[in-house]
């Protein structure tokens, strides 16, 4: 199709992506842990090439604070944060989805300090699992410049107005060089239409936005964002089709590599997915029958492609990037056990918590998970086993 | 099933974002809800200066016809701050019980 191919940076150009979707505000502190993309952001308004407001303020909290009053007066709202940043803005990112407020954050996967860190897993966004944005994994660079225009475009929808997250894993994909198809700006003009919000402050017909709830309202309250949540699914998957229609890449709730007749599957999400998908091909070659179902959203689950995806597997390899001390292991694996719990022929579920604080997971590691599995096959596998695969003991 | 007044939507019928699209109804919430105690006036003591009015960091005391500063008690919450800066102790807080 185009031919408008540029090696780039992820973070450089998923802040490129950010100025052709032209946002009006962005709002982000400016340290570690920060990325290059507000960074490219901040030379792209200074230089005046985009007309926004940028808005380095003196805290994550405030930077989602900021976000959220920005959003409420109707302007198309960005900023972008990892690992303690996130955890500092914490208290401000449960607040934008049950205000209604379509921010979009990409979120560069870092792990939570202790101990102090900086690399990449998935420990900070598992932080927030429950926060009700909607969320979604990326891959590889040209996921991410496209879900940058997805993220805008779904949040602002009428129909669904909640705030998005983009995770892109960090270093592992926010400071990697890599092809990026660029879109031109008539695409982005045709696929994101102007931000027309369904309510804002404005001088002009008074409203209150944040005011407390009462006990009396407040169970309906949650059901109300729950129930946006949800129902965002359909919104979600407009947009990726019509993007695919734009430019031929079609991305899906759940994707499947060598999976049709695969009686052994792996579960990733983000970037490894790629590595894992190297192992697959060996694996395959050995005569096994393995493959590969990605979770590309995480919020809302989708139930009904996962389950679909697995419904003739006899084992699932789930691969986490975070732990949940003192619980059942993985995130990840907990809630994809939940899913298939009490389905027929429910498969064994292996889970292995990997790639902690940026240590490589190898395509020989992912063979090895493979292998234990296989072993494990005929035994009990409960759903608070799990192995923290390659710790030294 | 208790009858479904304004004050008990269903998730359905909340505004998106749970937003407040009526300016200044808070005048209708009833904050003296809020009350243990009540601001009684003795008008054998009052002299009618009206320093609880200046205090009452609600602004829900009244003047009334003849003169008398009372409290509103759909909005008075009891906090005793014009009892406490009467000059002739003339308001009691007397338990909303009693």
């Amino acid at each position: 199709m185009s031919t408008n191919r540029k090696g780039i940076e992820v973070s450089i150009g998923a802040a490129e992506a950010i100025a052709m979707a032209d946002v009006d505000v962005i709002a982000a502190y400016p340290i570690t842990p920060q990325t290059h993309i507000v960074e490219h952001l901040s030379e792209i308004v200074a230089r005046g090439d985009l007309d926004a407001e940028f808005i380095p303020v003196e805290s994550e909290h405030s930077a989602m604070s900021v976000c959220c009053g920005a959003s409420a007066v109707g302007a198309r709202t960005f900023t972008c944060t990892s690992s303690q940043g996130l955890a500092l803005m914490n208290e401000i990112v449960f607040i934008a989805p049950c205000m209604r407020l379509p921010v979009v954050m990409i979120l560069a996967n870092r792990s939570l300090s202790g101990p102090l860190s900086i690399w990449n897993d998935h420990s900070d966004v598992m932080s927030i699992r429950d926060c009700g944005w909607i969320q979604v994994f990326t891959e590889n660079g040209q996921d991410v410049f496209d879900h940058v225009f997805f993220a805008f475009r779904v949040a602002e929808s009428r129909q669904v107005s909640l705030p998005v997250i983009v995770n892109v894993d960090g270093f592992i994909l926010t400071h990697m060089i890599e092809a990026i198809e660029y879109w031109e700006p008539e695409m982005v003009r045709r696929y994101l239409p102007e931000f027309n919000p369904v309510n804002r402050l404005h001088p002009d017909k008074p409203i209150t936005m944040g005011a407390f709830g009462m006990p009396g309202i407040f169970t309906e309250a949650k059901k109300a964002q729950n129930e946006a949540l949800l129902s965002s699914k359909v919104e979600i998957l407009r947009a990726w089709k019509e993007m695919g229609d734009i430019t031929g890449r079609y991305y899906k709730p759940v994707e499947s590599y060598q999976a049709d007749d695969a009686d052994t599957v792996f579960l990733t999400m983000g970037s490894l997915s790629e590595t894992v998908s190297i192992a697959v091909d060996r694996l395959r070659d050995q005569g096994k029958k393995v493959g590969q179902v990605k979770l590309r959203l995480w919020r809302p689950f989708p139930f009904q492609e996962f389950r679909q995806a697995v419904k003739h597997v006899k084992k699932i390899i789930v691969l986490d990037r975070a732990l949940s001390f003192g619980g059942p292991g993985g995130p990840v694996a907990s809630e994809i056990r939940a899913a298939l719990y009490g389905e027929d022929n429910m498969p064994l579920i292996t889970n292995f918590v990997a790639g902690l604080a940026g240590r490589d997971v190898t395509v020989n590691d992912y063979m090895a998970m493979a292998e234990k599995t296989e072993q494990l096959a005929g035994s009990k596998v409960r759903q608070d086993d799990y192995i923290i695969y390659g710790v030294r003991e | 099933m208790p009858d479904k007044t304004i004050e008990e939507p269903t998730w359905r019928e909340l505004p998106v974002g749970c937003v407040v699209l009526e300016p200044g109804n808070a005048s209708r919430y009833k904050t003296g809800d809020w009350r243990s105690m009540q601001p009684v006036v003795d008008k054998e003591k009052c002299i009618r200066c009206g320093v609880c009015y200046i205090f009452c960091p609600d602004m829900a005391i009244f003047k009334t016809d003849e003169g008398f500063f009372v409290a509103d008690l759909y909005y008075c919450k009891g906090c005793g701050i014009c009892a406490r800066e009467c000059f002739t102790g003339c308001i009691s807080m007397i338990p909303e019980e009693e």
